[in-house]
């Protein structure tokens, strides 16, 4: 059991809800040209498919896949997710292996508030893509109860 | 965790036609910054790392972060060329490690 003073003086020092500890969008920015190699990607051949409208922030169903600008015979090697207004600007890092089936994934992901989600797309040949929408959560993720 | 995942793989398939793979994985996906009733911080605890193997090649792999929901889901695809044992595995930040193995056959 923590002691009350002890809660009161951890809420004081602000470890209770950590303020600047949340990710910004410079950071993403920042982490999405180390992930293309200190370019700047551009926008297009990635579609990153998140509804714009959240209801519950705890599980928003995410698909990530390539659109029809993508020449033949270019092959995707990795997917970076970010969020930029969650306490980690991180989501997920896919990879797809040689006996990859397509460049498409789906799963769910928390978004602690109304943000703006980026897809990064990293292609063999070196060059990467992107894509970001930007939605409104009614309801967040629930990071303190 | 002894619970196992819903697990969506079709046993057989036809050489070179790309099919869906899909698992739900049962687990709590802890995010490290939520709070219990006396204000202690519960310790991060997710699946981090995620991977499916054909008889060794790689399919499909995932670094999650805490931003995955709870009860994890994932769907990729797969595309063989003979048969093959497909491993889906993968670690929480415990060290609890998951496996499945489904056999599929190519015609």
């Amino acid at each position: 059991m923590l002691p009350r003073r002890g809660f009161v003086l951890m809420a004081a020092a602000g470890a209770v809800l950590p303020a600047g500890a949340w990710a910004k969008p410079e950071e993403v920015e920042a982490l999405i040209r180390a992930v293309a190699g200190g370019a700047v990607p551009k926008a297009g051949r990635v579609r990153l498919e998140v509804p714009e409208l959240v209801e519950n922030g705890n599980a928003v169903g995410m698909t990530v896949s390539l659109g029809a600008d993508v020449p033949a015979g270019a092959v995707l090697t990795d997917i970076h997710v970010f969020a930029d207004g969650n306490p980690r600007p991180g989501v997920a890092h896919f990879r797809f292996g040689k006996l990859s089936g397509g460049a498409r994934v789906s799963t769910r992901i928390r978004l602690a508030t109304s943000q703006t989600v980026h897809a990064v797309a990293v292609f063999a040949d070196g060059s990467c893509w992107r894509d970001s929408v930007s939605l409104l959560v009614t309801l967040s993720a629930c990071l303190d109860d | 965790m002894a619970v196992r995942p819903l697990l969506n793989v079709p046993r057989e398939v036809r050489a070179g036609v790309a099919f869906e793979v899909r698992i739900l994985i049962q687990h709590v996906m802890e995010t490290g910054f939520r709070r219990d009733a006396v204000g202690m911080v519960v310790a991060q605890d997710i699946i981090n790392r995620f991977e499916c193997l054909v008889d060794g090649e790689e399919v499909f792999s995932a670094t999650l972060h805490p931003a995955i929901s709870a009860n994890p889901y994932l769907a990729f695809s797969a595309r063989l060329a003979r048969s093959g044992t497909m491993v889906l595995r993968w670690v929480d930040d415990r060290g609890m490690e998951g496996e499945e193995r489904v056999d599929i056959k190519v015609s």
